[in-house]
Parts: C-alpha cells; sequence; structure tokens
C-alpha cells in the first residue's frame, strides 16, 4: 500500500508538484496521464526516494520514505522500477542483468540468484535469450529485461515511467502485453502512460495531472471515456 | 613521365665516392654487446612501466579534481593537463634535467626521465580517465539505485567495469608511447635502450648496426605489449559495449 499525502516538490524555484495525494491498494493499478512537464516523473522518483519532497508524507507499506531513519536502498527493494529509456547494464548478459541484484542486494547465494532470475526471464518472454547481450536485443526486449530485472527482486509494488514511449511502434505491443501480464497477476503498480488504451483497459483507477497537482481521478473507464473535468477533456481531445 | 625518372647526375641518388652504397654490416660488435642491449631494454620497460603506474594513480586524483567544482583543485588539475598535453616531451625532459639542476636540483638522468614521463602520462590519462566516466550515461546509476544497490555497489557493478572497457585501449596506447618516448632519455644520458645504443656505437662506430637492432628491439617490445594487451581485453571483457 502507497500513500501519498499532500506532498510539495520544488527544483529551485520551479514548484513542481504542488499537492499531490493518492491511496494505491494492494493489488491496485493506477495510471498517471498528463501533459509533458506536469510533474508524472517526479511523483515517481519521490515515491522511490531518487527526489526529496519539501513537504508532506508518502508511506510505503508502514515506511516514511523520506524521514531520516529510513533505509533508502532497503525501501526501494520494495520498489521496482522501470524507465522510459531501458537502462540494460550493457557488459553483462541478459541473465546476469536480472540475478545482479538478487545476489548482491539480497545476498542470495549464487545458484538462488539464477533461479530467480531465470524465472523471470521466462516471465516476461526472453527464456532464449539468457546468455545474450542486451546490446544485442531490441529496444521492446531490453525493456522487458529491465521488467525482469526489477521484479527479481520480488518487489511489493511496481513504477513504471513511460516505459513505451520510446520503443519504435511495432515493439509497443509486446512490453504492454508483459505489463498486462503483471497486472493479471495481482502485482501493485503506477504507470505512468502515454497509452489511453492500456491506461483504460489495464489499469483500475487513472489520474490525470495537470501543472503539479491531480486535476482529475476516477474509474479507469470513466475518465478516459467521460472525463468531467475541463481540463481532462481538452487533454484527451489532444491526445486521440 | 620522363620527368619523373632520376638523371644519372643526380646528386641524391649516387655519392661521390660511393661509400654510402658501399657500407660493409658488421654485426658482430652488436651480438658482443647484446647482454648491454638487452639491459638497456629492461631499463627501457621498467621506466615505462613505473611511469605508467604513477601516471594512473595521478590521473585518477587529477580527474577526480576535475571534475569536482572545488575552484583551487579544479584549477591546478586542469593547468596540469594544458601543459603536459600541449608542450613538446623533450622540453618536460629537459626541465626536469637540466631545468631544475640550474635551480640546484640534480636529478639523476633516470629520475628525470621518469619525472617526465610520469607528468605526460598525467595529464593525457586525467582526460581519458574523465572522458570514460562522462560517457557511462546517468540513467545507469538511477537504473542501478532503484534496485537496492548502495553507491558503492553501483560503483564496483556497473559504473566502473564499464569505464575501464572504455579506457582499456586508450590506456594501452599511453603505454606504448611512453615506452617510445623514454628514448628520449638518449639526451640525458640515461642507460635506456637508446642510451645505451648511443654509447656503444660510439665506442665502435657501427652506428646503423646498433641503432638497427635496437629498433628492432623496440619493435618487439612494443608488439608484445599490444598483442598480450589485447589477449588480456578478450579475457576481461566478455560484454559487448
Ligand atoms: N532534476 C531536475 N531539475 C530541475 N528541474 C527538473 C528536474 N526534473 C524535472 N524538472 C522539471 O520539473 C517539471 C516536471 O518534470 P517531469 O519530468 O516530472 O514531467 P513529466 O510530467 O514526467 O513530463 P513528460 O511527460 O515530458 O515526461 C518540468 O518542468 C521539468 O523541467
Ligand atoms: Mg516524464
Amino acid at each position: 500500500m502507497i500513500s501519498i499525502q499532500n506532498v510539495h516538490k520544488s527544483f529551485g524555484d520551479l514548484e513542481v508538484l504542488k499537492g499531490v495525494s493518492l491511496d494505491v491498494n494492494d493489488g491496485e493499478v493506477v495510471s498517471i496521464i498528463g501533459g509533458s512537464g506536469s510533474g508524472k516523473s517526479t511523483l515517481l522518483y519521490c515515491i522511490n526516494a531518487i527526489e526529496n519532497i519539501q513537504k508532506g508524507k508518502i508511506i510505503v507499506d508502514g515506511v516514511d520514505v523520506h524521514s531520516k531513519e529510513t533505509n533508502k536502498d532497503k525501501l526501494r527493494q520494495k520498489l521496482g522500477m522501470v524507465f522510459q529509456q531501458w537502462n540494460s547494464f550493457p557488459h553483462m548478459t541478459v541473465l546476469e542483468n536480472a540475478a545482479l541484484a538478487p545476489r548482491i542486494v539480497k545476498k542470495m547465494s549464487k545458484e538462488e540468484a539464477i533461479e530467480i532470475a531465470k524465472k523471470e526471464l521466462v516471465h516476461v518472454g526472453l527464456g532464449d535469450k539468457f546468455d545474450v547481450y542486451p546490446t544485442k536485443m531490441s529496444g521492446g526486449q531490453q525493456q522487458r529485461l529491465a521488467i525482469a530485472r526489477a521484479l527479481a527482486m520480488k518487489p511489493d509494488c511496481m513504477l513504471f515511467d513511460e516505459v513505451t514511449s520510446a520503443l519504435d511502434p511495432e515493439l509497443v505491443g509486446e512490453v504492454l502485453d508483459t505489463l498486462r501480464l503483471l497486472a493479471d497477476e495481482g502485482m501493485t503498480m503506477i504507470c505512468v502512460t502515454h497509452e489511453m488504451g492500456f491506461a483504460r483497459d489495464v489499469s483500475d483507477r487513472v489520474a490525470y495531472f495537470h501543472e503539479g497537482v491531480i486535476a482529475e481521478i476516477g474509474e479507469a473507464k470513466q475518465v478516459i471515456i467521460d472525463p468531467q473535468n475541463p481540463l481532462t477533456q481538452k487533454f484527451l481531445s489532444k491526445v486521440r | 613521365m620522363g620527368a619523373l625518372i632520376k638523371h644519372p647526375s643526380d646528386p641524391f641518388l649516387t655519392t661521390e665516392s660511393g661509400q654510402g652504397m658501399d657500407y660493409e654490416f658488421h654485426w658482430n660488435v652488436v651480438f658482443q654487446n647484446m647482454p648491454e642491449l638487452l639491459n638497456g631494454a629492461f631499463v627501457t620497460l621498467h621506466v615505462s612501466v613505473l611511469a605508467m603506474l604513477l601516471g594512473i594513480v595521478i590521473a585518477i586524483l587529477l580527474a577526480i579534481a576535475k571534475m569536482n567544482n572545488s575552484k583551487p583543485y579544479c584549477y591546478i588539475a586542469t593547468t596540469w593537463v594544458e601543459i603536459a598535453r600541449n608542450t613538446p616531451a623533450l622540453f618536460q625532459i629537459y626541465m626536469a634535467y637540466f631545468g631544475l639542476g640550474a635551480l640546484g636540483i640534480h636529478l639523476s638522468p633516470y629520475v628525470a626521465v621518469l619525472s617526465a614521463l610520469v607528468f605526460i602520462n598525467a595529464g593525457y590519462l586525467t582526460e581519458t580517465f574523465r572522458g570514460g566516466f562522462q560517457s557511462i550515461p546517468n540513467t545507469q546509476y538511477s537504473a542501478s539505485k532503484s534496485l537496492g544497490m548502495t553507491s558503492i555497489q553501483v560503483y564496483r557493478y556497473i559504473i566502473l567495469p564499464q569505464m575501464l572497457r572504455r579506457i582499456y585501449h586508450p590506456m594501452t596506447n599511453q603505454f606504448v608511447w611512453s615506452i617510445l618516448m623514454s628514448s628520449l632519455g638518449i639526451l640525458v644520458g640515461m642507460g635506456e635502450l637508446s642510451g645505451t645504443t648511443q654509447r656503444l656505437q660510439s665506442l665502435s662506430f657501427r652506428t646503423l648496426e646498433f641503432f638497427m637492432v635496437a629498433a628492432v628491439m623496440y619493435f618487439i617490445i612494443t608488439k608484445l605489449v599490444l598483442i598480450s594487451s589485447s589477449l588480456l581485453s578478450r579475457k576481461l571483457f566478455k560484454g559487448e559495449i
């Protein structure tokens, strides 16, 4: 369970998040949509403690993310994150990519780490790529590797930041299918996305971000098909 | 076409007495002095390896200083790099030997050449290291952090291994450069391969023979360095970059 309470975040004089509140329940999938620069990525970085906040609170499974006492590295083990740009480790094979964090962060034995890594790679459809180097794979495959690498840490929740927007159009489908699979399995997910079809069909709720606040939030189909806020209506009419 | 064919009276083609063409090679004296030449080659390797190791250590510090925003360190590092990269190696060696000598600091030829080579290596390697570090995208760091790695783990497993791959070949080239440049030791009477060659030929007057053999020895040394470096890299770096 993730609880975001009245979060304010500034970069210097620029206030990017102006009081964001959002609760995400276990097993829930929430999509965040909104214009460029509205603070969607920033919110994910704040949840993952990559960025600090100026005001408010973010609680992940009862842990106050930005409290001084919190071990950030430990916290991040509960939160898997996948970025817009796939960040494969180019000097390691696909299997090593996925097994590294379980081995060195969770201190698993090599065999255990490899077993988990293999399982997650099969999970995302990379069962035949264990010994390949990521630079030899397509963007879609590398993005699925990034997902498997995060899943191998057995996170409670996954954060996705526009994971399909850097992909060639023909590769978007395979990555969205993987996300859909995770959602069906009950993973708690926050997805920043520009794929309105995905937001409508896969998420439970959709939040529309506008200039650092959640301008509208509600049941997915309702927000995408029949938005109430004029700002959401305007945004959706533009992206369609 | 005809203009390209040299006229028999072309002064560059013939020598009046014909001595140049009739030079008789005498290899015996060279082979008799082989132990001394080999010893010179050893000193060449010795000074180059040491210059490389010390250069690396200093370059790491300079690269950190240069990437750091603290003004005085950054300024010192930049000055070092600029002087080392933009002045002739010959001058560095003269400065270390005759220049410091004039100030009353008398370095041995070995130490003078070593200091100059360390100075230059550090200058070049600083830029190599800095470039290698900056070529690793920042996103590698955030992606690693998001997996729960500590900063030390990120450097140990993600940043440094990738960096090493990128600086490996420039470092090998710098090492070969050091080996060849140490031949400037000849100018301050150092007992490395060139200095030894110079001394032996002046005693025997078999100039051409001695320098040809020395050239072959340089060639063999640098080739061996390049071959072992590439074998080692194949063992170290299995991943594609
Ligand atoms: N590290 C940073 N330093 C300064 N300003 C930043 C930083 N990161 C983001 N910003 C600014 O914060 C604002 C929100 O950025 P953010 O990346 O969260 O937007 P976004 O909603 O994800 O947009 P997009 O759809 O383009 O990804 C932007 O104006 C951006 O320029
Ligand atoms: Mg963004």
